[in-house]
């Protein structure tokens, strides 16, 4: 029953990946400057890997908790690696810009951080294995003050915890 | 009569004239002209000098005393303190009798006179206020206290000559607890601090291990709460600073932040995030029952209570943005109080009762400012890159809060410092602290 559960997952984590990336196609053809969509970074320059193809982050619109097409592509590889992986525990940590009040900040950086583990909840992995944690806006990665560098601080990274 | 301050400080309360005094200072409108005053130093005589110098290693505690307060008075933007150069009278004599034409002359309109004796291990200071318009003492009063204590008795004459001249408590004898921070801004360390309100006596309280935000006083007690990143959980914490001891704020199953104590002191009002989504909480101290305020599926947090305790306003995003809102403290009546154009956060009850201090954002400024407590009356005060979380002096009568500088795209030219700011919008001043500062917090009066 654990298989064929698991195997219906795989199964619709591959139809939604079909569905969704060629939607995501059609959205990157009107991308507007350089490195950001919106104001939702999209560039490379600060992110890590899991593992070969699967980015640690994704990012968001400012105030926002809402996981782009391009998020959502990266937390599908990230459950796949995670999937494939199954002592892998992970702890994803929200962040936030410096342009708002610390209070507030850390309740964003929390919804951001939980938004990515429902998302990765969703795509069948265990609750138990990913803890969230916010920082904020105390651990920018990114420390100039222009519309860019917040973009790069407004993430939520997936983070190994063992 | 004796009156006894708490923290070993005995009063002798020798003469307080009642009659009706001639000067007295506005201090609901912006002062654009401080009340001239001279702060002569107080005297000592030799043999005292000599303890003093043993005790304290200050050539002369009395004149020390009197820079303490003459700093505090002009720090208010409510007195001009005039040069001493200019004093005819010397400070002994005019304790005991001041020529009131002599200060007349200089432009004085009150004289704050005094003495000090060191002795058996003992300060005493004695000082008098003085009318020069209408030519008579206002107030004299004496205090004993350990030498050390030299700096809290400046605060202390501070507080009642402005108590005496403006008719409202003063807020000198207070500290400030805030965060310290060192290092780039993508690996800031940050620790406890506390120091007197004019930047004096600076002490650590954490050593920067974990990170730690938001400290605030106890109204009523030597306690602070804060949030504490120890293990990398984010929790609320209660601080003893006496005795240093300290305890995890209830038992929630993730991050609880944003805390404050209830005016009473009895409560600690906070956020519990949980699955994405903070609410406000309260935990008396006394029993440790822990109750759920706010039960929505927005985010609410920074709450602060009215001074009666029967009020809370809080930040929730319940509208789609940041706003400020007003419920009963049992979490009934909810009613959003902010309609400017922005997003508001941080509200903050003023001691008064009668204002909301906030942080508005609007059109990538950041603003320091107060409503009315049904949200009318908004008076923006300050306007900055980037500015927030305000705490009131204990009269409600000043702001401070903290500002950060804009870096350039390597990251370089970032600054957090503290700032303070009058009720009226007049008298911006930045409060120096030893290193970068944030989430300043202002406690009671420390004497009575």
């Amino acid at each position: 029953m654990n298989f064929s559960k698991s195997f219906r997952n795989t199964f619709l984590v591959i139809l939604l990946s079909l569905i969704v990336s060629a939607c995501a196609t059609k959205k990157t053809t009107t991308k507007v400057e350089g490195q950001m969509q919106g104001d939702v970074y999209t560039g490379t320059d600060t992110v890590k890997y899991l593992a070969d193809g699967v980015p640690d982050r994704v990012f968001f619109a400012t105030n926002e908790s809402i996981l782009t097409t391009k998020s959502r592509d990266t937390l599908r590889k990230q459950a796949n690696w995670l999937r494939e992986n199954s002592s892998i525990n992970v702890v994803v940590e929200g962040h936030a810009d410096e342009r708002g009040t610390r209070e507030y900040n850390l309740a964003l950086g929390e919804r951001r951080a939980n938004a990515a583990k429902d998302y990765l909840i969703t795509y069948g992995i265990s609750a138990d294995r990913i803890s969230v944690i916010s920082y904020g806006k105390e651990r920018p990665v990114d420390s100039g003050s222009n519309p860019l560098s917040w973009s790069k601080n407004r993430r939520s990274v997936t983070v190994k915890a063992n | 009569m004796i009156k006894i301050f708490n923290l070993s400080f005995l009063v002798f309360l020798f003469l307080i004239t009642k009659a009706n005094s001639l000067i007295e200072i506005d201090i609901t409108r912006g002062n654009l002209d401080p009340l001239p005053i001279a702060v002569s130093p107080l005297f000592q005589n030799d043999s005292s000098k000599k303890n003093s110098i043993n005790e304290l290693k200050l050539e002369n505690v009395g004149s020390e005393i009197s820079t303490v307060v003459e700093n505090n008075l002009k720090t208010s933007g409510l007195f001009n303190p005039l040069s001493k150069e200019a004093f005819l009278q010397k400070p002994d004599i005019a304790h005991l009798k001041p020529r009131f034409e002599d200060w007349a002359l200089i432009k004085a309109q009150a004289l704050i006179t005094g003495k000090v004796t060191i002795e058996n291990k003992k300060l005493k200071v004695e000082f008098r206020l003085w009318d020069i318009l209408a030519g008579r003492e206002m107030m004299a009063l004496a205090f004993t206290t350990v030498p050390s204590n030299w700096r809290r008795v400046g605060h202390i004459i501070s507080d009642k000559v402005y108590e005496r001249l403006t008719g409202e408590k003063g807020y000198f004898d207070t500290r400030i607890i805030y965060v310290s921070e060192e290092g780039p801004k993508t690996a800031r360390v940050k620790k406890l601090a506390i120091m007197d309100q004019d930047g004096f006596n600076t002490k650590y309280l954490t050593l920067g291990n974990e990170l730690v935000l938001t400290p605030r006083f106890n109204p009523t007690s030597q306690m602070v709460t804060y949030l504490s990143y120890f293990k990398n959980l984010p929790r609320v914490y209660l601080l003893d600073i006496e005795t240093g001891t300290q305890e995890v704020v209830g038992d929630f199953p993730g991050m609880t932040f944003a805390p404050r104590f209830s005016p009473d002191g009895k409560k600690i009002i906070m956020s519990f995030a949980k699955d994405g989504n903070s609410d406000i909480y309260t935990m008396d101290l006394e029993n440790r029952i822990v109750e759920r305020i706010t039960n929505h599926p927005s985010i609410d947090t920074s709450p602060s209570y009215s001074p009666d305790n029967k009020y809370i306003t809080f930040n929730s995003d319940r509208s789609g943005y940041q706003q400020i809102y007003v419920m009963k403290s049992d979490g009934s009546n909810v009613k959003r109080i902010s309609f400017g154009k922005g997003l508001y956060g941080t509200p903050v009850w003023s001691p008064r009762g009668d204002l909301i201090a906030f942080t508005k954002l609007h059109k990538g400024k950041f603003y320091i400012g107060v409503m009315r407590t049904d949200g009318s009356g908004e008076r923006l005060l300050t306007e900055n890159y980037y500015q927030e979380a305000p705490s009131w002096s204990p009269n409600g009568r000043v702001l401070i809060f903290y500002r950060e500088t804009k870096s350039n795209d390597k990251g370089e030219g970032f600054s957090a410092k503290l700032w303070s700011i009058d009720l009226t919008g007049y008298n911006e001043r930045q409060v120096q602290t030893e290193t970068d500062a944030s989430d300043p917090s202002w406690s009671s009066l420390l004497s009575n």
